[in-house]
Protein backbone atom coordinates (compact mmCIF):
# COMPACT_ATOMS: atom_id res chain seq x y z
CA UNK A 1 0.00 0.00 0.00
CA UNK A 2 1.34 3.35 -0.94
CA UNK A 3 0.80 5.12 2.35
CA UNK A 4 2.22 2.47 4.64
CA UNK A 5 5.55 4.23 5.16
CA UNK A 6 6.18 5.19 8.76
CA UNK A 7 4.92 8.61 9.70
CA UNK A 8 7.80 11.05 10.16
CA UNK A 9 8.46 12.07 13.75
CA UNK A 10 6.59 15.37 13.51
CA UNK A 11 3.99 16.43 16.03
CA UNK A 12 1.52 17.04 13.20
CA UNK A 13 -1.10 14.78 11.67
CA UNK A 14 -0.68 11.03 11.34
CA UNK A 15 -0.57 9.26 8.00
CA UNK A 16 -1.58 5.65 8.20
CA UNK A 17 -3.38 2.80 6.50
CA UNK A 18 -6.35 2.33 8.79
CA UNK A 19 -8.14 -0.97 9.07
CA UNK A 20 -11.92 -0.89 9.26
CA UNK A 21 -12.82 -2.47 12.60
CA UNK A 22 -16.57 -2.06 12.53
CA UNK A 23 -19.33 -0.73 10.28
CA UNK A 24 -22.65 0.28 11.76
CA UNK A 25 -25.72 1.26 9.75
CA UNK A 26 -27.62 4.22 11.16
CA UNK A 27 -30.49 5.09 8.85
CA UNK A 28 -28.95 6.27 5.59
CA UNK A 29 -25.52 6.61 7.23
CA UNK A 30 -22.61 4.25 7.81
CA UNK A 31 -20.57 4.68 10.96
CA UNK A 32 -17.05 3.44 10.38
CA UNK A 33 -14.69 2.62 13.22
CA UNK A 34 -11.08 2.71 12.04
CA UNK A 35 -7.92 1.57 13.80
CA UNK A 36 -5.83 4.70 14.33
CA UNK A 37 -3.29 4.50 17.11
CA UNK A 38 -2.19 7.90 18.34
CA UNK A 39 -4.99 9.84 16.68
CA UNK A 40 -7.11 10.29 19.81
CA UNK A 41 -4.24 12.00 21.60
CA UNK A 42 -4.00 14.58 18.80
CA UNK A 43 -7.74 15.08 18.32
CA UNK A 44 -9.79 18.14 19.14
CA UNK A 45 -13.51 18.50 18.28
CA UNK A 46 -13.96 19.96 14.80
CA UNK A 47 -10.95 18.09 13.39
CA UNK A 48 -11.38 15.90 10.32
CA UNK A 49 -9.59 12.99 8.78
CA UNK A 50 -8.81 13.05 5.08
CA UNK A 51 -9.14 9.71 3.36
CA UNK A 52 -8.14 8.36 0.00
CA UNK A 53 -11.03 6.58 -1.69
CA UNK A 54 -11.43 3.86 -4.28
CA UNK A 55 -8.55 1.59 -3.37
CA UNK A 56 -5.02 1.32 -4.69
CA UNK A 57 -5.88 1.46 -8.39
CA UNK A 58 -8.52 4.13 -7.89
CA UNK A 59 -9.18 6.76 -10.52
CA UNK A 60 -10.59 8.99 -7.78
CA UNK A 61 -7.68 11.37 -7.31
CA UNK A 62 -9.18 13.79 -4.81
CA UNK A 63 -9.25 12.91 -1.15
CA UNK A 64 -12.37 13.17 1.00
CA UNK A 65 -12.56 14.89 4.37
CA UNK A 66 -14.74 13.38 7.08
CA UNK A 67 -15.75 14.88 10.42
CA UNK A 68 -14.37 12.96 13.34
CA UNK A 69 -17.32 11.73 15.38
CA UNK A 70 -15.55 9.89 18.16
CA UNK A 71 -12.05 8.83 19.18
CA UNK A 72 -10.81 6.27 21.67
CA UNK A 73 -7.18 6.31 22.79
CA UNK A 74 -7.13 2.65 23.82
CA UNK A 75 -9.30 -0.40 23.45
CA UNK A 76 -9.25 -3.98 22.28
CA UNK A 77 -7.69 -2.87 18.99
CA UNK A 78 -5.67 0.07 20.29
CA UNK A 79 -6.69 3.60 19.39
CA UNK A 80 -9.69 4.13 17.11
CA UNK A 81 -11.47 6.90 15.25
CA UNK A 82 -15.11 6.92 14.22
CA UNK A 83 -16.54 8.77 11.22
CA UNK A 84 -19.98 9.05 9.64
CA UNK A 85 -20.40 8.47 5.92
CA UNK A 86 -23.43 9.42 3.88
CA UNK A 87 -23.22 7.58 0.55
CA UNK A 88 -24.12 10.21 -2.05
CA UNK A 89 -21.23 10.30 -4.54
CA UNK A 90 -18.60 7.90 -5.88
CA UNK A 91 -16.21 8.48 -2.97
CA UNK A 92 -18.73 8.22 -0.16
CA UNK A 93 -20.40 5.22 -1.80
CA UNK A 94 -17.03 3.45 -1.86
CA UNK A 95 -16.52 4.32 1.80
CA UNK A 96 -20.04 3.18 2.61
CA UNK A 97 -19.34 -0.16 0.96
CA UNK A 98 -16.29 -0.92 3.11
CA UNK A 99 -16.44 -3.85 5.46
CA UNK A 100 -14.48 -5.13 8.43
CA UNK A 101 -10.85 -5.77 7.56
CA UNK A 102 -10.75 -3.35 4.62
CA UNK A 103 -8.06 -0.68 4.69
CA UNK A 104 -8.37 3.07 4.09
CA UNK A 105 -5.42 5.46 3.75
CA UNK A 106 -5.99 8.15 6.38
CA UNK A 107 -4.34 11.45 7.23
CA UNK A 108 -5.37 13.26 10.36
CA UNK A 109 -6.44 14.79 12.56
CA UNK A 110 -6.50 17.86 10.34
CA UNK A 111 -7.86 21.37 10.40
CA UNK A 112 -8.58 24.08 12.90
CA UNK A 113 -10.92 22.79 15.63
CA UNK A 114 -13.80 24.50 17.42
CA UNK A 115 -12.61 27.23 19.75
CA UNK A 116 -13.71 26.58 23.31
CA UNK A 117 -14.88 29.26 25.74
CA UNK A 118 -12.62 30.02 28.68
CA UNK A 119 -15.58 30.52 31.02
CA UNK A 120 -18.40 28.05 31.78
CA UNK A 121 -20.96 29.72 29.51
CA UNK A 122 -24.17 28.64 27.81
CA UNK A 123 -23.74 27.14 24.34
CA UNK A 124 -26.13 26.17 21.57
CA UNK A 125 -24.95 23.47 19.19
CA UNK A 126 -26.81 23.20 15.88
CA UNK A 127 -26.24 20.45 13.35
CA UNK A 128 -28.00 19.40 10.17
CA UNK A 129 -28.03 15.73 9.20
CA UNK A 130 -24.67 14.10 9.84
CA UNK A 131 -23.43 17.61 10.80
CA UNK A 132 -24.22 16.64 14.39
CA UNK A 133 -21.40 14.06 14.24
CA UNK A 134 -18.59 16.46 15.23
CA UNK A 135 -20.90 18.17 17.75
CA UNK A 136 -21.01 15.08 19.97
CA UNK A 137 -17.35 15.23 21.09
CA UNK A 138 -17.67 19.02 21.23
CA UNK A 139 -20.63 18.77 23.61
CA UNK A 140 -18.68 16.40 25.83
CA UNK A 141 -15.69 18.74 25.90
CA UNK A 142 -17.92 21.71 26.72
CA UNK A 143 -19.62 19.81 29.54
CA UNK A 144 -16.22 18.97 31.02
CA UNK A 145 -15.62 22.70 31.17
CA UNK A 146 -18.84 23.32 33.01
CA UNK A 147 -20.71 24.79 30.05
CA UNK A 148 -24.46 24.37 29.62
CA UNK A 149 -25.18 22.76 26.25
CA UNK A 150 -28.40 23.00 24.27
CA UNK A 151 -28.74 21.07 21.05
CA UNK A 152 -30.63 21.78 17.86
CA UNK A 153 -30.65 18.74 15.59
CA UNK A 154 -32.18 19.24 12.17
CA UNK A 155 -32.47 17.11 9.06
CA UNK A 156 -34.42 16.90 5.85
CA UNK A 157 -36.53 14.12 7.35
CA UNK A 158 -36.60 11.80 10.34
CA UNK A 159 -34.34 9.18 8.73
CA UNK A 160 -31.54 11.71 8.31
CA UNK A 161 -31.53 12.88 11.93
CA UNK A 162 -28.24 11.86 13.50
CA UNK A 163 -26.78 11.82 16.96
CA UNK A 164 -29.71 13.33 18.85
CA UNK A 165 -29.78 10.36 21.23
CA UNK A 166 -26.05 10.62 21.96
CA UNK A 167 -26.43 14.29 22.60
CA UNK A 168 -29.38 13.85 24.93
CA UNK A 169 -26.88 12.55 27.51
CA UNK A 170 -24.87 15.73 27.56
CA UNK A 171 -27.34 18.40 26.47
CA UNK A 172 -29.66 20.19 28.85
CA UNK A 173 -32.24 20.43 26.06
CA UNK A 174 -32.62 18.90 22.63
CA UNK A 175 -34.70 20.57 19.94
CA UNK A 176 -35.51 18.66 16.78
CA UNK A 177 -36.62 20.10 13.46
CA UNK A 178 -37.16 18.36 10.14
CA UNK A 179 -37.70 19.80 6.72
CA UNK A 180 -40.80 17.70 6.16
CA UNK A 181 -42.08 18.01 9.71
CA UNK A 182 -41.93 14.22 10.18
CA UNK A 183 -40.51 14.72 13.66
CA UNK A 184 -40.11 17.81 15.81
CA UNK A 185 -40.98 21.21 14.44
CA UNK A 186 -41.03 21.79 10.69
CA UNK A 187 -38.10 23.72 9.28
CA UNK A 188 -34.36 24.10 9.21
CA UNK A 189 -31.80 25.75 11.49
CA UNK A 190 -32.86 29.22 10.41
CA UNK A 191 -36.45 28.49 11.50
CA UNK A 192 -35.79 26.86 14.87
CA UNK A 193 -32.66 28.66 16.07
CA UNK A 194 -34.01 32.15 16.90
CA UNK A 195 -36.46 30.91 19.56
CA UNK A 196 -33.77 28.66 21.04
CA UNK A 197 -31.28 31.50 21.25
CA UNK A 198 -33.88 33.77 22.84
CA UNK A 199 -34.84 31.12 25.39
CA UNK A 200 -31.31 30.09 26.35
CA UNK A 201 -29.57 33.46 25.98
CA UNK A 202 -26.60 31.51 24.66
CA UNK A 203 -23.17 33.13 24.64
CA UNK A 204 -21.71 30.87 21.95
CA UNK A 205 -23.38 29.15 18.99
CA UNK A 206 -21.66 26.22 17.29
CA UNK A 207 -22.84 24.85 13.96
CA UNK A 208 -22.07 22.15 11.43
CA UNK A 209 -24.46 22.21 8.51
CA UNK A 210 -24.77 23.19 4.85
CA UNK A 211 -23.61 26.65 3.88
CA UNK A 212 -27.01 28.39 3.90
CA UNK A 213 -27.82 27.06 7.37
CA UNK A 214 -24.46 28.20 8.74
CA UNK A 215 -24.93 31.61 7.19
CA UNK A 216 -28.28 31.94 8.97
CA UNK A 217 -26.73 30.68 12.19
CA UNK A 218 -23.92 33.23 12.03
CA UNK A 219 -26.40 36.03 11.37
CA UNK A 220 -28.70 35.02 14.25
CA UNK A 221 -25.74 34.80 16.62
CA UNK A 222 -24.36 38.14 15.57
CA UNK A 223 -27.77 39.80 15.93
CA UNK A 224 -27.74 38.74 19.60
CA UNK A 225 -24.11 39.59 20.30
CA UNK A 226 -23.16 35.91 20.62
CA UNK A 227 -20.02 34.29 19.21
CA UNK A 228 -20.46 31.73 16.50
CA UNK A 229 -18.19 28.91 15.38
CA UNK A 230 -19.16 27.42 12.04
CA UNK A 231 -17.79 24.10 10.78
CA UNK A 232 -17.78 24.39 7.03
CA UNK A 233 -17.89 21.56 4.55
CA UNK A 234 -15.97 22.58 1.44
CA UNK A 235 -14.70 19.77 -0.80
CA UNK A 236 -10.99 19.55 0.03
CA UNK A 237 -9.15 17.77 -2.81
CA UNK A 238 -6.01 17.21 -0.74
CA UNK A 239 -7.29 17.91 2.75
CA UNK A 240 -3.80 18.81 3.89
CA UNK A 241 -3.35 22.39 2.69
CA UNK A 242 -1.15 21.53 -0.28
CA UNK A 243 -3.38 22.45 -3.22
CA UNK A 244 -5.35 25.60 -2.37
CA UNK A 245 -8.37 23.89 -3.93
CA UNK A 246 -10.90 24.67 -1.17
CA UNK A 247 -11.09 28.48 -1.11
CA UNK A 248 -13.01 30.23 1.65
CA UNK A 249 -13.30 34.03 1.50
CA UNK A 250 -12.94 35.60 4.93
CA UNK A 251 -12.77 39.11 6.35
CA UNK A 252 -9.20 40.38 6.13
CA UNK A 253 -7.61 42.22 9.07
CA UNK A 254 -7.94 45.57 7.27
CA UNK A 255 -11.55 44.92 6.30
CA UNK A 256 -11.13 43.56 2.78
CA UNK A 257 -11.50 39.95 1.71
CA UNK A 258 -8.82 37.33 2.03
CA UNK A 259 -9.17 33.89 0.50
CA UNK A 260 -7.93 31.10 2.74
CA UNK A 261 -7.92 27.32 2.56
CA UNK A 262 -11.00 25.69 4.04
CA UNK A 263 -9.03 22.60 5.02
CA UNK A 264 -6.13 24.42 6.63
CA UNK A 265 -7.34 27.73 8.07
CA UNK A 266 -10.71 25.95 8.63
CA UNK A 267 -12.82 23.90 8.59
CA UNK A 268 -14.08 25.76 11.65
CA UNK A 269 -14.38 29.51 11.20
CA UNK A 270 -15.77 32.29 13.32
CA UNK A 271 -19.17 32.85 11.72
CA UNK A 272 -18.70 36.60 11.54
CA UNK A 273 -15.42 36.22 9.61
CA UNK A 274 -16.77 34.25 6.64
CA UNK A 275 -17.86 36.18 3.54
CA UNK A 276 -20.93 34.02 3.14
CA UNK A 277 -22.18 35.72 -0.01
CA UNK A 278 -18.86 35.18 -1.80
CA UNK A 279 -18.63 31.53 -0.85
CA UNK A 280 -20.06 29.48 -3.67
CA UNK A 281 -21.31 26.15 -2.47
CA UNK A 282 -20.21 22.97 -4.11
CA UNK A 283 -22.85 21.48 -6.42
CA UNK B 1 22.55 10.59 -5.06
CA UNK B 2 24.43 12.70 -7.54
CA UNK B 3 24.16 16.45 -7.57
CA UNK B 4 22.38 18.07 -10.45
CA UNK B 5 23.73 21.17 -12.16
CA UNK B 6 21.52 23.57 -14.05
CA UNK B 7 23.28 26.62 -15.39
CA UNK B 8 25.35 27.79 -12.45
CA UNK B 9 22.97 26.37 -9.86
CA UNK B 10 23.06 22.96 -8.25
CA UNK B 11 20.36 20.75 -6.78
CA UNK B 12 20.85 17.82 -4.45
CA UNK B 13 18.26 15.54 -6.04
CA UNK B 14 16.20 14.66 -9.06
CA UNK B 15 12.73 14.62 -7.52
CA UNK B 16 11.17 18.00 -6.95
CA UNK B 17 7.75 19.12 -5.78
CA UNK B 18 5.87 20.85 -8.59
CA UNK B 19 4.43 24.34 -8.40
CA UNK B 20 1.11 24.62 -6.61
CA UNK B 21 1.17 21.14 -5.10
CA UNK B 22 3.18 21.61 -1.91
CA UNK B 23 1.20 24.32 -0.14
CA UNK B 24 3.55 26.85 1.44
CA UNK B 25 6.01 24.04 2.21
CA UNK B 26 5.15 23.94 5.89
CA UNK B 27 2.15 21.67 5.35
CA UNK B 28 4.27 19.32 3.25
CA UNK B 29 6.86 19.04 6.01
CA UNK B 30 4.37 17.06 8.11
CA UNK B 31 4.55 14.23 5.57
CA UNK B 32 7.88 14.51 3.80
CA UNK B 33 11.42 14.88 5.05
CA UNK B 34 12.13 17.98 3.00
CA UNK B 35 15.82 17.14 2.75
CA UNK B 36 14.75 14.19 0.53
CA UNK B 37 13.62 16.64 -2.15
CA UNK B 38 15.77 17.94 -4.97
CA UNK B 39 13.87 21.22 -4.82
CA UNK B 40 10.59 22.78 -3.76
CA UNK B 41 8.84 24.83 -6.45
CA UNK B 42 6.48 27.38 -4.93
CA UNK B 43 2.99 28.07 -6.16
CA UNK B 44 3.01 30.73 -8.86
CA UNK B 45 3.61 34.17 -7.41
CA UNK B 46 2.29 37.28 -9.12
CA UNK B 47 3.25 40.85 -8.30
CA UNK B 48 -0.18 41.74 -6.92
CA UNK B 49 -2.36 39.43 -4.82
CA UNK B 50 -4.94 37.45 -6.78
CA UNK B 51 -7.97 36.03 -4.99
CA UNK B 52 -8.47 33.20 -7.47
CA UNK B 53 -11.87 31.73 -8.19
CA UNK B 54 -14.57 30.58 -5.82
CA UNK B 55 -15.24 26.96 -4.91
CA UNK B 56 -15.31 24.42 -6.38
CA UNK B 57 -11.90 24.89 -7.91
CA UNK B 58 -11.04 21.29 -8.58
CA UNK B 59 -13.12 18.62 -10.25
CA UNK B 60 -12.40 14.95 -10.36
CA UNK B 61 -12.20 13.25 -13.74
CA UNK B 62 -11.34 9.73 -14.76
CA UNK B 63 -7.55 9.89 -14.94
CA UNK B 64 -7.04 13.44 -13.88
CA UNK B 65 -8.06 16.52 -11.99
CA UNK B 66 -9.56 19.51 -13.70
CA UNK B 67 -8.60 22.62 -11.84
CA UNK B 68 -9.56 26.20 -12.19
CA UNK B 69 -7.08 28.24 -14.14
CA UNK B 70 -7.43 31.59 -12.38
CA UNK B 71 -4.76 30.79 -9.87
CA UNK B 72 -4.69 32.32 -6.42
CA UNK B 73 -1.56 34.22 -5.45
CA UNK B 74 -0.65 35.94 -2.20
CA UNK B 75 1.21 38.65 -4.12
CA UNK B 76 4.96 39.17 -4.03
CA UNK B 77 5.13 41.32 -0.87
CA UNK B 78 3.19 38.83 1.21
CA UNK B 79 5.11 35.88 -0.21
CA UNK B 80 8.49 37.43 0.56
CA UNK B 81 7.39 38.44 4.06
CA UNK B 82 5.46 35.37 5.22
CA UNK B 83 6.28 32.30 3.09
CA UNK B 84 9.79 32.52 1.69
CA UNK B 85 11.63 33.09 5.01
CA UNK B 86 10.43 29.74 6.41
CA UNK B 87 11.25 27.91 3.18
CA UNK B 88 14.69 29.50 3.05
CA UNK B 89 15.49 28.09 6.50
CA UNK B 90 14.85 24.51 5.38
CA UNK B 91 17.55 22.31 3.98
CA UNK B 92 16.14 22.29 0.47
CA UNK B 93 16.57 24.45 -2.61
CA UNK B 94 13.65 26.78 -3.22
CA UNK B 95 12.56 27.50 -6.78
CA UNK B 96 10.07 30.36 -7.01
CA UNK B 97 7.45 30.14 -9.74
CA UNK B 98 6.47 33.53 -11.17
CA UNK B 99 3.91 34.80 -13.67
CA UNK B 100 2.88 38.23 -14.86
CA UNK B 101 0.56 39.94 -17.27
CA UNK B 102 2.83 42.79 -18.32
CA UNK B 103 6.49 42.60 -19.40
CA UNK B 104 7.45 45.21 -16.80
CA UNK B 105 6.03 43.05 -14.05
CA UNK B 106 8.34 40.19 -15.01
CA UNK B 107 11.33 42.44 -14.50
CA UNK B 108 10.27 43.50 -11.02
CA UNK B 109 9.29 39.98 -9.99
CA UNK B 110 12.54 38.52 -11.30
CA UNK B 111 14.68 41.22 -9.69
CA UNK B 112 13.10 40.97 -6.24
CA UNK B 113 12.73 37.18 -6.21
CA UNK B 114 16.22 36.62 -7.59
CA UNK B 115 17.76 38.85 -4.94
CA UNK B 116 15.95 37.13 -2.04
CA UNK B 117 18.02 34.90 0.21
CA UNK B 118 17.34 31.21 -0.16
CA UNK B 119 16.07 31.35 -3.75
CA UNK B 120 17.96 28.77 -5.80
CA UNK B 121 15.95 29.00 -9.00
CA UNK B 122 13.24 30.97 -10.77
CA UNK B 123 10.60 29.10 -12.76
CA UNK B 124 8.76 31.29 -15.22
CA UNK B 125 5.21 30.03 -15.64
CA UNK B 126 4.88 30.77 -19.34
CA UNK B 127 1.85 28.69 -20.03
CA UNK B 128 -0.40 29.82 -17.20
CA UNK B 129 -3.60 28.20 -18.36
CA UNK B 130 -5.38 31.47 -17.55
CA UNK B 131 -3.68 32.81 -20.64
CA UNK B 132 -6.04 30.75 -22.75
CA UNK B 133 -8.79 33.32 -22.15
CA UNK B 134 -6.71 36.40 -22.76
CA UNK B 135 -5.76 36.88 -26.43
CA UNK B 136 -2.93 39.27 -25.63
CA UNK B 137 -1.50 37.01 -22.99
CA UNK B 138 -1.97 33.97 -25.18
CA UNK B 139 -0.04 35.65 -27.95
CA UNK B 140 2.86 36.24 -25.59
CA UNK B 141 2.86 32.64 -24.42
CA UNK B 142 2.77 31.15 -27.90
CA UNK B 143 4.90 33.62 -29.82
CA UNK B 144 8.58 32.75 -29.76
CA UNK B 145 9.66 36.39 -30.07
CA UNK B 146 7.51 37.50 -27.14
CA UNK B 147 8.52 34.53 -25.04
CA UNK B 148 12.19 35.20 -25.72
CA UNK B 149 11.70 38.80 -24.64
CA UNK B 150 10.17 37.74 -21.32
CA UNK B 151 12.91 35.21 -20.61
CA UNK B 152 15.64 37.61 -21.66
CA UNK B 153 14.24 40.13 -19.19
CA UNK B 154 14.05 37.60 -16.38
CA UNK B 155 17.52 36.21 -17.07
CA UNK B 156 18.97 39.72 -16.99
CA UNK B 157 17.40 40.48 -13.61
CA UNK B 158 18.20 37.20 -11.86
CA UNK B 159 21.75 36.68 -10.51
CA UNK B 160 23.94 34.32 -12.54
CA UNK B 161 24.12 31.62 -9.89
CA UNK B 162 20.33 31.28 -9.89
CA UNK B 163 19.04 29.25 -12.84
CA UNK B 164 16.01 30.41 -14.79
CA UNK B 165 13.59 27.69 -15.83
CA UNK B 166 10.85 28.17 -18.41
CA UNK B 167 7.69 26.14 -17.81
CA UNK B 168 5.84 25.38 -21.03
CA UNK B 169 2.55 23.75 -21.94
CA UNK B 170 2.02 20.47 -23.78
CA UNK B 171 1.07 22.06 -27.13
CA UNK B 172 2.46 21.23 -30.54
CA UNK B 173 4.56 24.40 -30.46
CA UNK B 174 6.62 23.09 -27.55
CA UNK B 175 9.79 22.51 -29.58
CA UNK B 176 9.84 26.02 -31.06
CA UNK B 177 9.06 27.55 -27.68
CA UNK B 178 11.70 25.47 -25.91
CA UNK B 179 14.29 26.44 -28.49
CA UNK B 180 13.41 30.10 -28.09
CA UNK B 181 13.59 29.73 -24.32
CA UNK B 182 17.05 28.20 -24.46
CA UNK B 183 18.28 30.79 -26.94
CA UNK B 184 17.07 33.66 -24.77
CA UNK B 185 18.88 32.53 -21.65
CA UNK B 186 16.71 29.96 -19.90
CA UNK B 187 18.93 27.39 -18.20
CA UNK B 188 16.31 24.67 -18.55
CA UNK B 189 12.74 24.09 -19.60
CA UNK B 190 10.09 22.51 -17.40
CA UNK B 191 7.82 20.25 -19.45
CA UNK B 192 4.85 20.30 -19.14
CA UNK B 193 2.34 22.54 -17.47
CA UNK B 194 -1.28 21.45 -17.03
CA UNK B 195 -3.13 21.19 -20.33
CA UNK B 196 -5.55 24.05 -21.02
CA UNK B 197 -9.05 22.65 -20.88
CA UNK B 198 -12.66 23.64 -20.61
CA UNK B 199 -15.34 22.37 -18.29
CA UNK B 200 -18.71 21.37 -19.67
CA UNK B 201 -20.19 24.52 -18.13
CA UNK B 202 -17.76 26.69 -20.08
CA UNK B 203 -15.35 27.47 -17.26
CA UNK B 204 -11.67 27.69 -18.21
CA UNK B 205 -9.83 24.89 -16.52
CA UNK B 206 -6.58 23.00 -16.75
CA UNK B 207 -6.05 19.26 -16.74
CA UNK B 208 -3.39 17.55 -14.69
CA UNK B 209 -2.77 14.15 -13.18
CA UNK B 210 -2.13 10.76 -14.79
CA UNK B 211 -3.80 11.75 -18.08
CA UNK B 212 -1.07 14.33 -18.58
CA UNK B 213 1.77 11.78 -18.43
CA UNK B 214 1.73 10.64 -22.08
CA UNK B 215 1.37 14.26 -23.28
CA UNK B 216 4.40 15.21 -21.19
CA UNK B 217 6.38 12.20 -22.43
CA UNK B 218 5.78 13.30 -26.00
CA UNK B 219 6.81 16.88 -25.31
CA UNK B 220 9.94 15.81 -23.45
CA UNK B 221 10.93 13.33 -26.16
CA UNK B 222 10.51 15.90 -28.93
CA UNK B 223 12.45 18.61 -27.14
CA UNK B 224 15.22 16.20 -26.15
CA UNK B 225 15.51 15.13 -29.77
CA UNK B 226 15.38 18.51 -31.41
CA UNK B 227 17.06 20.71 -28.77
CA UNK B 228 19.44 18.21 -27.17
CA UNK B 229 21.63 20.80 -25.46
CA UNK B 230 18.72 22.16 -23.44
CA UNK B 231 18.20 20.52 -20.02
CA UNK B 232 14.64 19.37 -19.38
CA UNK B 233 12.92 19.08 -16.02
CA UNK B 234 9.91 16.85 -16.58
CA UNK B 235 6.52 17.13 -14.91
CA UNK B 236 3.10 15.70 -15.66
CA UNK B 237 1.21 12.79 -14.19
CA UNK B 238 4.05 11.24 -12.22
CA UNK B 239 2.61 8.96 -9.58
CA UNK B 240 5.27 6.28 -9.27
CA UNK B 241 8.97 5.63 -9.64
CA UNK B 242 8.24 4.01 -12.99
CA UNK B 243 6.46 7.15 -14.22
CA UNK B 244 9.45 9.24 -13.16
CA UNK B 245 11.92 6.79 -14.68
CA UNK B 246 10.25 7.13 -18.08
CA UNK B 247 11.21 10.80 -18.14
CA UNK B 248 14.74 10.21 -16.92
CA UNK B 249 15.20 7.59 -19.63
CA UNK B 250 14.28 10.24 -22.18
CA UNK B 251 17.07 12.40 -20.79
CA UNK B 252 15.22 14.63 -18.36
CA UNK B 253 17.62 15.84 -15.64
CA UNK B 254 14.98 15.97 -12.93
CA UNK B 255 11.27 15.38 -12.41
CA UNK B 256 8.58 17.25 -10.53
CA UNK B 257 5.76 15.56 -8.67
CA UNK B 258 2.51 17.50 -8.67
CA UNK B 259 -1.02 16.19 -8.54
CA UNK B 260 0.12 12.96 -6.89
CA UNK B 261 0.95 14.99 -3.77
CA UNK B 262 -2.77 15.70 -3.38
CA UNK B 263 -3.87 12.09 -3.10
CA UNK B 264 -0.73 11.09 -1.20
CA UNK B 265 1.04 13.95 0.58
CA UNK B 266 4.20 11.85 0.84
CA UNK B 267 4.27 11.06 -2.89
CA UNK B 268 7.45 12.99 -3.68
CA UNK B 269 9.50 11.18 -1.03
CA UNK B 270 7.98 7.85 -2.04
CA UNK B 271 8.97 8.42 -5.68
CA UNK B 272 12.48 9.56 -4.71
CA UNK B 273 12.86 6.35 -2.69
CA UNK B 274 11.62 4.27 -5.61
CA UNK B 275 14.13 5.88 -7.98
CA UNK B 276 16.98 5.39 -5.53
CA UNK B 277 16.06 1.73 -5.23
CA UNK B 278 16.35 1.18 -8.98
CA UNK B 279 19.67 0.59 -10.71
CA UNK B 280 21.00 3.60 -12.56
CA UNK B 281 20.64 3.63 -16.29
CA UNK B 282 21.96 5.70 -19.13
CA UNK B 283 20.01 8.75 -17.99
CA UNK B 284 22.04 8.96 -14.80
CA UNK B 285 25.34 9.42 -16.60
CA UNK B 286 27.15 12.68 -16.23
CA UNK B 287 26.75 14.23 -19.73
CA UNK B 288 23.04 14.79 -19.20
CA UNK B 289 23.47 16.76 -16.05
CA UNK B 290 26.50 18.80 -17.02
CA UNK B 291 26.16 22.57 -17.13
CA UNK B 292 25.40 23.96 -20.55
CA UNK B 293 28.23 25.43 -22.49
CA UNK B 294 28.39 29.00 -23.71
CA UNK B 295 27.57 30.77 -20.48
Amino acid sequence: MTEAAPTPPHPGPLRLDAEVLAVRRTGPYRQLTLAADGLAERFRPGNVISVRVGGETSGLLARRSLWIHRVRPTGTWGGTVEVVVEPTGPGSRWLGGLGEGDVVPVVGPLGRPFALPKEPVTCVLAGHGRGTAPLVPLAERLRERGCVVHLLATADDEAHLFGALDLRRVARSVTVATGDGSVGVRGRIADALPALLDRTEADVVYGCAPRADLHALAAEAEARGAWSQTALEVPAPCGTGLCHGCPVPVVAPHGGTRVVRGCHEGPVFRGDRVRWHELVAAP
Amino acid sequence: MTGLLLGDGSFPGRVWVASGCGGTGRELSSYVDLTRLGAFVTRTITLQPRPGSTAPRIRELPGGLLHDSSEQSPGLDSFLATELPWLAQQQLPVVVSIAAREPGEYAELARRVGASPGVRGVEVNLSAPAAADDPQLRARMTNTFQLAKVLGTVRAEVPRGVPVLAKLGPGDDVVALARAAGDSGADAVVLVNAAPARAADGRSMALSGPALHPLALRAVARVREEVPALPVVAVGGIGSGTDARAFLDLGAVAVQVGTACLSDPAAAARIADALDAQPDRQSDRQPDIAPRGGR
